[in-house]
């Protein structure tokens, strides 16, 4: 099928065929979805149903056996150094080097990016997520939260418009998650920017995002607006319906 | 905000550098390790060549050439260690994650180790030559211009063996740490550091002059010895420590790329 240009620029992600064999197991197996552009979606899915692999190939992390992505109008596998400054991620399973403070981890990440005024960026930063009391603090000694925040701040400093994040909220107490979710949504309002979610956090998907794309074996099972899964399913919430999807339940 | 994006930056080579000055700056004894194992190895051969310069005509007529010898093996071997720990470090901490979903290129992580590299051997091998002036009243820095030469041959070496160790653990995991200590040793008796290399059993003689190193080496002893720089000697470490740079190189960006196809950057770690 023909895709028009207007169409490919209202889509910030667009993964066509996508394999992605490791040895003789197939993790991704024909993935193929669309991501909309200034929108939230989440990629949902049990534990080994692909959502890792697919972030990890997204962010060219992980070379795809075959297939096509496009992220932000670019060939992802061919132009990757293009996008990556307009891009970044963050989850609570890829460690910052421990010993070094937060700002130090911030000014470093900062001149990787090559951002200007950095000094300044690294402070607003601070003040947005609460962190300015803990930036000289080593983040080894920062509890869980507190390093969810500073990971989210090192994805932020360049201001991504398209933001990668794995589980973002995990093992944080509802206080915490919920000022996380709120700073994303503003930012997100205030930037334009996309996200690509990938989470258990049922509640957390609901709030936050506008596409829910399940996947099942690295294939998409099913996608919709969490409401519309919902009325699809004839459920009451998106947990339950990703039960029915993970015990494939799926509607004939 | 974000920056135009360029092939090459100094800015990202320096930022990966920054990170690990950071954490040689938080912690002296890190500092501390790197001058202590060649200033002990230089008091130990300092000591054998005072006891050797009484009864040996060699030593007699060249005091330096082991004190020169340890000191610039010890070049070689902070060259290879320089980059392997860099790049451990950044595995130990689970941080390629981070750093390759960042514009960084993997020629610039080889440029930013290729640098602290250079930093850590010039503060360890820098405190050990400043300590043997007081102690043994040797000063290796009276080499003069040709001190240049053999440093930068036998780090360039250092560096082409830290890359291949490197690219090793980012392919078979931690579990391959030890190559990093180990390695360079497999070599050292081929390199002719307080020898020469016609004393090697003759079919092992054309593999050490294979070796940079070994070139080095018999071109210090001839300086040392009969005040002569041998510039074939040098122009052919030169040569082989393009080749072995480049093989060096060619081995790590190939391992990543293996690393990538794998899946490998987000699963290292301890």
């Amino acid at each position: 099928m023909m895709t028009s240009p207007q169409v490919s620029s209202d889509n910030v992600i667009e993964v066509t065929g996508l394999y992605k064999h490791f040895d003789q197991v197939c993790a991704i197996n024909n993935l193929s979805f669309e991501a909309r552009r200034g929108v939230t979606t989440a990629l949902l899915g049990g534990n080994g149903a692909g959502k890792t692999t697919t972030i990890a190939m997204l962010l060219g992390l992980l070379l795809p056996s075959s297939g096509k992505i496009r992220i932000l109008g670019e060939n992802m596998l061919q132009h990757r150094y293009r996008l990556l400054h307009r891009m970044n991620f963050s989850s609570p399973y890829v460690d910052l080097p421990q010993r070094l403070t937060i700002r130090q981890n911030l000014t470093v990440y900062g001149h990787l990016y090559r951002l200007p005024q950095l000094k300044q960026r690294i402070e607003e930063l601070a003040e947005a997520l609460n962190l300015s009391k803990l930036l000289d603090r080593k983040y080894g000694q920062l509890s869980a939260g507190q390093k969810t925040r500073v990971s989210l701040a090192k994805a932020l400093l360049n201001e991504p418009e398209l933001l990668l994040m794995d589980e973002p909220t995990a093992s944080l107490d509802p206080d915490t998650a919920d000022s996380i979710r709120t700073y994303l949504e503003q930012y997100q309002q205030r930037t334009g920017a996309s996200i690509l979610l990938a989470s258990h956090n049922m509640a957390e998907v609901e709030r936050m995002a506008s596409d829910v794309i399940m996947l099942r074996q690295g294939q998409v099972v099913d996608s919709g607006s969490p409401q519309a899964l919902i009325e699809q399913y004839g459920r009451t919430n998106l947990e339950e319906v990703f039960i029915d999807i993970a015990r494939h339940k799926e509607l004939n | 905000m974000a920056a135009q994006d360029v092939h090459f930056s100094i800015r990202r080579i320096g930022a990966v550098a920054l990170r690990h000055l950071y954490l040689m700056r938080s912690s002296w004894p890190r500092v501390l390790e790197m001058v202590y194992w060649p200033t002990v190895q230089m008091i130990l051969w300092g000591f054998i060549t005072l006891f050797l310069q009484n009864n040996s005509s060699f030593i007699a007529q060249a005091s330096g050439v082991l004190l020169s010898g340890v000191l610039l093996w010890d070049v070689l071997f902070r060259g290879q260690l320089g980059i392997a720990l860099v790049f451990m470090e950044e595995m130990w901490s689970r941080n390629l994650g981070h750093l390759f979903v960042s514009p960084l290129r993997p020629y610039e992580m080889v440029a930013s180790l290729l640098l602290m590299s250079l930093i850590r051997t010039l503060i360890g091998i820098g405190g050990a030559t400043l300590i043997a002036i007081p102690l043994f009243h040797y000063n290796i820095y009276d080499i003069g211009l040709p001190l240049i030469a053999f440093f930068l041959n036998l780090i360039v070496m250092g560096w082409a063996i830290g890359l291949i160790v490197s690219g090793i653990v980012l392919r078979y995991g931690m579990g391959a740490e030890s190559i990093a200590w180990v390695s360079v040793f497999a070599i050292q008796p081929l390199c002719a550091i307080y020898y020469p290399v016609a004393i090697l059993p003759s079919w092992l003689q054309p593999i050490a002059w294979a070796l940079p190193a070994s070139h080095v080496f018999e071109g210090m002893r001839e300086l040392l010895l009969h005040h002569t720089l041998n510039i074939a000697h040098m122009q052919w470490a030169a040569l082989l420590n393009i080749l072995y740079l480049g093989i060096g190189i060619a081995i790590f960006l190939g391992y990543f790329h293996t690393a990538r196809k794998k899946g490998l950057l987000l699963q290292v770690g301890e």
